[in-house]
């Protein structure tokens, strides 16, 4: 029996009787990272890593179960257990899992850049690697992430020079606080989205160092020079109303493409993701180096042809079809 | 051509067109006048001859970027940009060395032009070694001549007025006509009187007619003409010939049926009228038009076949003198003098004569048959001003035919909306059986696009490359201005301008329409 298999729950450990974030309510689920499409409310019990917790906390409500530390190791029903860092955002973690000398890992979502905000991925040997594929074709190559973090500051000191508002749109958890950290010694105020404060806060807490930032001031204060981070659904709302002159970007990998950055609507766009690209799927695959690679997450169908011409075991972990474009 | 790349990627990383033509006075202060000299006239729709095909540059990328080629096609079908997946495939250059955009327009491109096959191999992969990475768009939108910068000319036209501190109009009127750049050409287009001889005029565009006539007021201030259904174009004959399209490019190539024959008209004459197709002494469908358009020679089979004639409607200029400010009503008495006095593959639109708009309108309703879609209706006493000035020329359009189509076939579109399926192949029923009919890219808004776009990735049943088989779900109402048998077609006819009018949500793949309506149609029976 293999060790994971798919239910229409999700991910499933059948000798251990538990689920890789599960997208349904069930009893015992391991939960990768605090984004809401792995860390649905509703279980029972909760493994997650340590660093993990509090964001789930503050997610998910009241959370029981255990936190590990990254490379504990625990034993459920005879399946050794540990969780290994991903380098997704803060406390994101792949799962190991040992039944009966067959080796198991699941990705989650990774990225191999560097990341200060979160520890680096690791490099774990398995028999079977389940990986994420968000960015599955060659044309996702990801500049190094100083570049964007320049880019981003000549753009907020062009639009300071014009007399506007920097407003920055970027995902709550994780990509804004990696930004905040590439934003460390800035000079003019920085604001945040009244969604982005405490998990900011949880990463202060944390211990990672990130630039000054308050929350977004009442209405009728005179933004123009601030660099201001808001989630994309900001945008278009009332919310927006309080900006007199205003510039818009977005931070995502799925600025790679001009079609995506012109059809949001953005002034700028800014490639910079947590996921892996095109490189470093193929990079972490060989590494790994496993006698099996599944694909999930998105379309896998061309590295899936690549991989298998470089004479690799490959296929794609049929799961429920997400849409391709909600993650970024 | 790093000056140009940086104006580029300001233009195309603006949606706001005071953004944009700020962009371009920047551009004009701090380049040196050879490369804004070249820029402007790509700005302007200057292009190099396209000398190489996509399928041989991917072929060529795939050895450079040590890719099997159905992952670069593969790829290219995602961006949906054949010129931006290369700039994001290729590896970095091994020695970038920049280069001016007019070594490109001038020899890098012409040059390239002129090699063999195997040459040309070569020569772009010497090109990819040498060429910083900051210019590999550009470069590749050039070479396959896919430059398209989103900036209207009258952006253009109003940078270049900030720049020189002069008139929009004057700046304007100076860059009429072929756009020939040299390193001097902006310093030339600061001094007045330098417009090309074959330059036409700012075309006078129509205003739709949506409401009803009456509120045009009184029929006989108007004349009404019928709107044919051929391609808008200026015949300009002064010391060279040349007939201009709407879009302001030549296309005499295509049409040396007309241009020829011009040359017997006197010196200094400018014409606006219709290009349509001829046969059997009535306008032929625009199906046959479409077949002498984006030809640089047609065969003489093909102009005997379907010869074109030109419906004029206007004389803007008579042996030199502009006549651009005169009342229609004297221009169009001069125009019939000047056809009547030169007989040739042209003749004078008809006058529609009625007394009232109920006439009219009973007039209109026949104008498919005439192989017109609808009616012109111009102020008697209207002067000929360039653009679209309000109340001058109406365009009173008949109805566009509707029909109810299922989704079979999508395909991410290009440009603003790659990576989006935006491509629609859409079918009829015929009997039990559903037969494309049509394809459609336009007519939905952003956000329905976006939505059919999440339906048919969940909904595909297989995909061939690009394109998907999505299951027979979605309604289209497809919008459509005529119908003609079409041996190209399973169904054996093809729609003509056809657009998407509505997303039916409403409706099932059952309630979609059947051929045997569009047949009916087609035989002149009303459905």
């Amino acid at each position: 029996m293999p060790v994971l298999t798919l239910s229409d729950h999700g991910l499933y450990c059948p000798a251990a009787d538990l689920y890789i974030d599960p997208w349904r309510p069930v009893d015992k689920a391991i939960i990768t990272h605090a984004h809401a499409d792995h860390a649905r409310p509703g279980h029972q019990h909760i493994l997650a890593s340590r660093e993990s917790w509090p964001l789930l906390q503050h997610r998910l409500g009241s959370t029981t179960g255990q936190a590990l530390r990254y490379g504990e190791g625990i034993s459920v029903q005879g399946v050794r257990i540990s969780l290994h860092p991903a380098g997704h955002i803060l406390g994101s973690a792949q799962v190991r899992l040992e039944h009966k000398g067959e080796v198991w890992v699941v990705s989650g979502d990774y990225k191999r850049q560097s990341d200060p905000t979160c520890t680096a991925f690791e490099v774990v040997p398995a028999h079977t690697f389940i990986s994420e594929v968000t960015f599955g074709l060659p044309v996702y190559r990801w500049p190094e992430p100083s570049t964007v973090f320049a880019q981003i500051r000549q753009w907020w000191d062009d639009c300071a020079e014009r007399g506007q508002a920097a407003v920055l749109c970027c995902y709550a958890l994780g990509k804004a606080q990696r930004i905040l950290q590439g934003m460390l010694g800035a000079e003019r105020p920085i604001y945040l989205h009244g969604a982005m404060q405490p998990l900011t806060q949880i990463y202060r807490e944390s211990g990672v160092q990130m630039a000054h930032a308050d929350p977004v001031p009442v209405k009728g204060t005179d933004l123009s020079g601030a660099l201001v981070l808001a989630p994309p659904s900001a945008v278009g709302t009332p919310w927006m109303r309080r900006f007199n002159r205003v510039s818009t970007g977005f931070v995502s990998g799925w600025m790679q493409l001009r079609g995506n950055r012109r059809r949001r609507g953005f002034d700028r766009g800014f490639v910079l993701s947590d996921h892996a690209d095109w490189p470093a799927l193929i990079q972490t695959i060989e590494e790994i180096n496993p006698q099996r690679t599944l694909l999930t997450h998105g379309d896998g169908s061309a590295l899936t042809r690549w991989m298998r011409e470089q004479g690799r075991d490959i296929a794609a972990l049929h799961q429920v079809a997400r849409n391709a474009q909600d993650d970024g | 051509m790093k000056a140009f790349a940086a104006l580029y990627a300001a233009l195309d990383a603006s949606t706001k067109t005071q953004h944009k033509r700020a962009a371009i006075v920047d551009f004009l202060r701090h380049t040196p006048q050879d490369e804004a000299s070249y820029g402007l006239a790509v700005l302007c729709g200057y292009r190099p001859r396209r000398s190489i095909s996509g399928s041989r540059l991917r072929a060529l990328a795939a050895q450079a970027c040590g890719l099997p080629s159905w992952l670069i096609d593969e790829s290219y079908h995602h961006v949906g940009d054949l010129a931006e997946t290369l700039a994001l495939l290729l590896p970095p250059a091994e020695a970038a060395q920049s280069r001016p955009l007019s070594y490109w327009l001038e020899e890098g491109l012409p040059e390239l032009a002129r090699l063999n096959a195997a040459e040309q191999d070569q020569r772009i992969e010497q090109i990819w070694a040498e060429l910083p990475d900051s210019e590999r768009l550009v470069f590749h939108k050039l070479l396959t001549g896919g430059l398209r910068v989103g900036v209207a000319r009258q952006s253009v036209v109003h940078a270049l007025a900030e720049f020189f501190d002069e008139d929009a109009g004057a700046i304007a009127a100076r860059l009429m006509g072929r756009i020939r750049p040299h390193p001097e050409w902006l310093q030339e287009l600061s001094q007045p009187g330098r417009a090309d001889v074959l330059a036409p005029y700012p075309f006078l565009l129509a205003h739709p007619l949506d409401g009803e006539p009456q509120s045009l007021g009184p029929t006989d201030v108007f004349l009404a003409e019928w709107k044919w259904d051929g391609i808008r174009a200026q015949l300009v004959h002064r010391s060279e010939t040349g007939l201009w399209s709407r879009g302001e490019e030549l296309i005499d190539g295509a049409f040396p049926d007309l241009c020829e024959p011009a040359k017997s008209l006197p010196i200094g004459t400018v014409l606006d009228g219709e290009v349509v197709a001829w046969q059997n002494q009535r306008v032929a469908p625009f199906s046959q038009l479409q077949r002498r358009l984006n030809r640089k020679r047609p065969s003489s089979g093909l102009l005997s076949e379907v010869p074109a004639r030109y419906v004029v409607y206007d004389l803007l200029e008579e042996a030199g003198q502009d006549l651009r400010e005169q009342p229609l009503q004297h221009r169009r008495q001069r125009l019939q003098a000047l056809l009547e006095a030169h007989n040739g593959p042209w003749h004078l639109s008809p006058a529609l004569a009625a007394a009232d708009w109920a006439q009219w309108t009973h007039i209109r309703a026949q104008a498919r048959d005439e192989g017109a879609e609808g009616l012109m209706l111009k102020r008697l006493d209207s002067a000929y001003s360039g653009g679209r000035p309000r109340g001058l020329w109406w365009k009173w359009k008949l109805d566009p035919y509707t029909v109810d189509c299922v989704l079979l076939y999508a395909q991410a579109g290009h440009g603003r909306r790659s990576g989006l399926h935006t491509d629609y192949t859409l079918a009829v029923w015929k009997g039990d059986e559903l037969v494309p009919v049509t394809k459609a890219y336009s007519g939905l808004s952003d956000k329905e696009f976006l939505a059919l776009d999440r339906w048919i990735r969940a909904h595909t049943r297989e995909r061939f490359g690009p394109v998907r088989s999505v299951e027979p779900a979605q309604v289209l109402e497809i919008a459509f201005e005529g119908i003609q048998s079409s041996k190209r077609h399973k169904s054996g006819l093809a729609l003509r301008f056809p657009r998407i009018a509505r997303w039916r949500q409403d409706k099932t793949a059952a309630d979609a329409d059947h051929l045997h309506q569009l047949q009916a149609l087609l035989d002149g029976v009303p459905a």
